[in-house]
Order: C-alpha cells, then structure tokens, then sequence
C-alpha cells in the first residue's frame, strides 16, 4: 500500500513538472497557434540559468529561480519580438521550422558554453519526509505545492485582472479582441513572457532530483505536447488535467509494467488516442 | 548576367553537373573527399523524400530521420544477424519502410498541420527508444556491426569508396528523375493542390486521404532507400542514426536548397556538407549558424536557394518581354508560379 501511495507521490511530482510546461506551451498555442517546438529548449535555458546564478554566483535557490524566470522570460519575448512576429503572416509550416531553428540554436549555445555534460544542481530542501512510512523527499512537496501555487496565481491573473483578461479575451477571438481595442504586440509578448517563466520555474523545481544536460528539454517538450493533444490545444484546464494524466500512468506505468519503457508510455497513449479520436480527448469540435 | 543566368535552366546545367558528379572521383583530391561526397548524397537521397512529403504535399514530417534509421537497421539486422545477403536485404529495407510508411501514415495523416507535425516528432521518438531498448532485436546502445557491403555479383567490389560512390550517385540520379517525372505528372499536381489548400483540393474531387498516405509512402521509401545504403557504406550503426537530429539536419538541407523544388534539395544537402567538412570546428556547434539561418530563410528566402534563383528568373524574363507581352504574362502569373514550383 504504502509502495502504491509513493507511486501517486512521484505521479503527482512528474505531473505538476509537466502541466507546468505544458501550461505555458498551451497559453503561446491559444494566443497564437504556433506549436513552439522550442519551448523545451526555453526549458532547459531555466535549468543552466538557475545553475549557473547558483553554482557560478552563489546565489541562493529562490534568487536564482527568480533571476532564471527573468531571463527566460526576456528570451522568450525576443523570440515572439524578432522571430515570430516577422512570420505572423506566412504558412504555418513556416513558423514550425523557425522554431526548430531556435531550438536548434540555444541547444547548441548552451553546449558551447558548459559542455553537453549532465550536471548535479543542489537545493537547500535536502530533507525527508516520513509520514508512518510514506517517505516524502522535501524537493517532491516544494514541487508539488509550487506548481499548485504556481497555477492558482496565473488562474487568478488571467480571471480577475484586466491585464489578464486580455490574453483570455485574444485567445477566444482575435478579432473581437481587435475591435475592442487590445493591442495584439503586447499580448504576444506577455504571454511569450509568462509561458517563458513557467518553463524556468518548471525546470528550477525539477532539476535537483534529476540532472541538468543540454537535451533536458526534448523528452519534456514531446510530453508536454502529448498532453495539450490529450487536453485540447489552448485550453488551461486541459493542460493541468493532462500534464496530470501522463504524470501517474508514467509514474504507476513505470513501476508496474517496465522502468525501461516508461518514456514511451506517453507517447503510445497519444498513438492510441489520436488513432481513435483524432482531435484530442477533451477538444470540442473540429481543429 | 541574366544569359549567364538563364543558361543555368537548360536541360544543359544539369547534364554538365551529372558530368561533373562522374568526373568527381578522378578530380578529388583524395579518397576522403570522395567519401564525404557519397554520405552527401545518401543524405539527399533521405532529402529528396522529405521534399515529396513536405515540400509537396505540405505536411511537416518529423519522423523521416527515424524511417531513415529503420531502413538502416533493416538493411543491418537482416545481414549481420539473419546472413541475408545485400541486394536481398536491400529490397527488405525498401519494404520494410514503405510498408511502417503505410501504417503510421493511415494513423497520422487523419491529423492536420500541427498535429502532424507533432504526432510524427513523437513517432520519431518511440523509434528512437525502440532502436535503443529493445536489445533483443536491435542489440540496443552496442549498435550494429559487420553489415554487409553491396555484392558486386564478381564485377566490382563495392568496398571500395569509389565504386560505391558510383553506386549511390546511380540511386540519386534515379531518385531526381523519378522526382522530376512526379513533378510533372497529375499525381505531383495533386500533391500540390492539397498543399496549396486541403478543402480546395477535396472540392475538386481528390481523395485527399489516398494521395497524403501515397506521399507519405513515397517518402519514407526514400529514407529507408537512404538508410539501407547509408548502413552499406558506414557498416556500423547505432541508435544514434535515429536521433531527431537528423531529421532537423535534413529540414535544414531543403529549406537551403529550395523546399518544392527538384535541384534545392541536391544544393542544400552537397553545398552544407561541403561547408561543415571544411569548417571542421563546427562540427559540434554548426547549429549555432544553422539555427539563426533556418530562422532568417523562413522569414526572408523561404523558396531557398532554387526558389529564389527561380523567382528572381521569372521576374527579369517578364522585364526584359515587351510590353505587350508582359500584359499576357500578368494574366498568365498564376500558371508561371505553379511552374516554378515544379521546376
């Protein structure tokens, strides 16, 4: 029992990581309709930024999460500011091929700058958890209850300000979002920014139990997408819900059935899913 | 200028550049060179069939480096561990991909524009862990060793680079042609009214199903012919060769060369081999200049080099008419472009 209960422990680990980065994929996706395959690469830019304010500058854990959220998010409002933007008119095949430039580019910079070794990144929440048996790592609940956080405040954010509704209001319709006044540029730039800094806060949380290496992003990204697929692309909820979904079936599917396979779990249920129901689980209507 | 430039469309330039593909090995410097020019054109072999999918038919595949791994795997396995001979296990490479080619295509062609194109990048992934955990089939990180070079049925010994560079340059030029028959036939046609617009192209009666899986098909035959012969050459493989990389290497190659066109994807792939073999530091970080580069050709160039030699060409052939003809020729736009397109 006690083996099952750590399994949805690391279930809803993995799953907050995931919904987290999905999260920001889906907000980008909403507003813009871009897939951007380079969000893993954003991703992992927050892993290297927080290890590198708290290996090379001896920041403390929070400070860096901080300074790699600002960074990250900068990145990320170049990125809709000198490549995006540029192509808001051409095919979409168009804008899938830019991001996997960028992908291909911060990839490579961060090889060039600490080497495509996988690094250990420290937290001061070294400590565990026992309630009568079930072993918590302080790390897991940090994860847990910051991606809860996390989430509550960008609910909040995008329901109850004014800044806020603007994404909302531009992700249902451009065009009555036009007519009424909101200036496109700036919601572009803002949610690159936002769906930027969760993927920094994502990577931050996660990398001290697991490593930090150059190619951290790319399984992530792909799960990440399996999972707007499986909770319709734009939607927030959607995004939580499956980010939770391929949490647990990794995590009880990789202690049940095989360690080995456990990665392809996600990828098989997108398979088997989208073989069924081309448009997504809970996606309404056509794409 | 424009003479020099023109003389360059003739049916001519791609005669004189068959000659100098022949004429190659006895020019080269030293076998390496000749080496490095055969693993070009196995790439653009791979190309070649991301360009009927992508550049023709309009749907981003993201799976081809994987279907380019199991032509190279089945061409390995079936030789290495099964003592099949080449030619027998060349053709088992050819349907053993045309034939995955189907059944993911049936699957993932029901999907549209993203999700394809995201559906496809994780097909391509379950291939790369498959190749790299199923040890029992695939001997998983050990790769594969002592492949079977192609039998010279006693004539030639294709162990040696230069009679295999014969080999593959003969596969490339059936590969172009093939390309250019397509181009022109009704199914080529077909394969651009659906990239051109999937719902227009159903008004007009195409079964937008049917073609998209027989692009598809098409295309991973392609890979899989590349990557038998790829495994044939480098007769060691690993998981490695399944790597998204190489799909992303192979995106890069047609958007330089010109996607849509019959030349680009030779001009990409040939002209960035050459330029990473003699920039060797680069190696390890030439995505640092290709990834700014695929960004600036999709927002300024994104017909490539080919594309935009083309249109540049259009554009002085109606200048230099008279005036009375370019009068025709506005009205006859629309047909010039989709000319271009198959040129």
């Amino acid at each position: 029992m006690s083996l099952f209960l750590q399994q949805i422990i690391n279930g809803l680990t993995l799953g907050s990581i995931y919904g987290l980065v999905a999260l920001g994929l889906t907000l980008v996706y909403g507003i813009l309709h871009i897939p951007n395959f380079a969000h893993g690469a954003l991703y992992m830019v927050g892993a290297f930024m927080s290890y590198f304010f708290m290996v090379d500058l001896g920041a403390h854990y929070w400070i860096a999460m901080a300074g790699s959220a600002a960074v990250v998010a900068v990145l990320a409002i170049l990125c809709e500011r000198l490549v995006f933007h540029p192509l808001r008119h051409s095919p979409p095949i168009h804008d899938k091929i830019a991001a996997i430039g960028i992908l291909l580019f911060l990839e490579a910079v961060v090889q060039m700058f600490w080497g495509s070794d996988f690094r250990r990144m420290s937290s001061p929440f070294t400590g565990i958890m026992n309630f009568d048996g079930l072993i918590i790592p302080e790390q897991r609940l940090l994860i847990i209850a910051g991606a809860f956080v996390l989430v509550v405040a960008l609910q909040l954010f995008l329901r109850k300000t004014m800044t806020g509704a603007t994404i909302i209001a531009m992700a249902q319709s451009r065009e009555g979002a036009f007519l009424v006044g909101i200036d496109a540029n700036r919601v572009a730039m803002m949610t690159f920014a936002i769906s930027g800094m969760l993927a920094a806060f994502a990577a931050t949380l996660y990398a001290p139990i697991n490593l930090v290496y150059p190619a951290m992003g790319h399984l992530v990204i792909m799960k990440a997408f399996v999972i707007i697929i499986l909770g319709g692309m734009g939607s927030v909820p959607g995004a939580i819900a499956g980010g939770m979904i391929i949490g647990f079936a990794e995590a009880l599917g990789g202690f049940y059935i095989s360690t080995s396979y456990k990665d392809i779990i996600a990828f098989g249920l997108l398979v088997l899913i989208l073989s069924v129901r081309p448009q997504g689980l809970f996606a309404k209507g056509a794409h | 200028m424009f003479k020099v430039a023109s003389l360059l469309m003739t049916p001519a330039a791609k005669y004189l550049m068959l000659a100098f593909a022949i004429l190659f090995p006895l020019v080269a410097a030293n076998e390496y060179q000749v080496y490095v020019m055969a693993t070009a054109f196995v790439w653009a072999i791979a190309v070649y069939g991301l360009n009927i999918i992508t550049g023709f038919c309009g749907q981003l595949n993201l799976a081809h480096g994987g279907f380019f791994a199991i032509g190279a795997y089945t061409l390995g396995l079936l030789t290495a561990d099964y003592g099949w001979s080449f030619w027998p296990a060349f053709l088992g490479a050819l349907v053993m991909t045309a034939v995955l080619g189907f059944l993911v295509g049936i699957v993932s062609l029901r999907l549209k524009e993203h999700y394809f194109a995201i559906f496809t990048l994780c097909v391509g992934f379950i291939i790369y862990l498959l190749i790299d955990k199923w040890e029992e089939l695939t001997h998983g990180t050990i790769g594969v060793r002592d492949i079977a070079a192609p039998y010279g049925f006693g004539l030639v010994d294709f162990t040696d680079t230069t009679p295999f560079y014969y080999l593959v340059l003969a596969f490339l030029v059936f590969a172009i042609w093939f390309m250019g028959r397509l181009s022109k036939s009704l199914l080529g046609r077909t394969f651009i009214a659906i990239r051109n617009g999937d719902e227009l192209a159903q008004s007009l009666g195409i079964n937008l199903m049917r073609n998209k899986v027989l692009a598809f098909v098409l295309s991973t035959t392609y890979a899989g012919l590349a990557g038998a012969l790829y495994a044939g050459m480098v007769r060691f493989i690993g998981p490695e060769e399944a790597n998204i990389n190489h799909t992303f290497d192979m995106i890069t190659y047609l958007l330089v060369g010109g996607i849509g066109t019959i030349m680009g994807p030779l001009l990409g792939t040939v002209g960035i081999v050459w330029i990473t073999q003699s920039l060797q530091f680069l190696e390890e970080y030439r995505m640092i200049i290709f990834g700014p580069l695929l960004v600036l050709l999709v927002i300024f160039f994104p017909r490539g080099i080919t594309g935009s030699f083309l249109t540049w060409m259009h554009r002085k052939s109606q200048a230099l008419a008279p005036t009375k003809k370019r009068q025709e020729n506005k009205v006859n736009t629309a047909q010039n472009r989709e000319a271009e397109s198959n040129a």
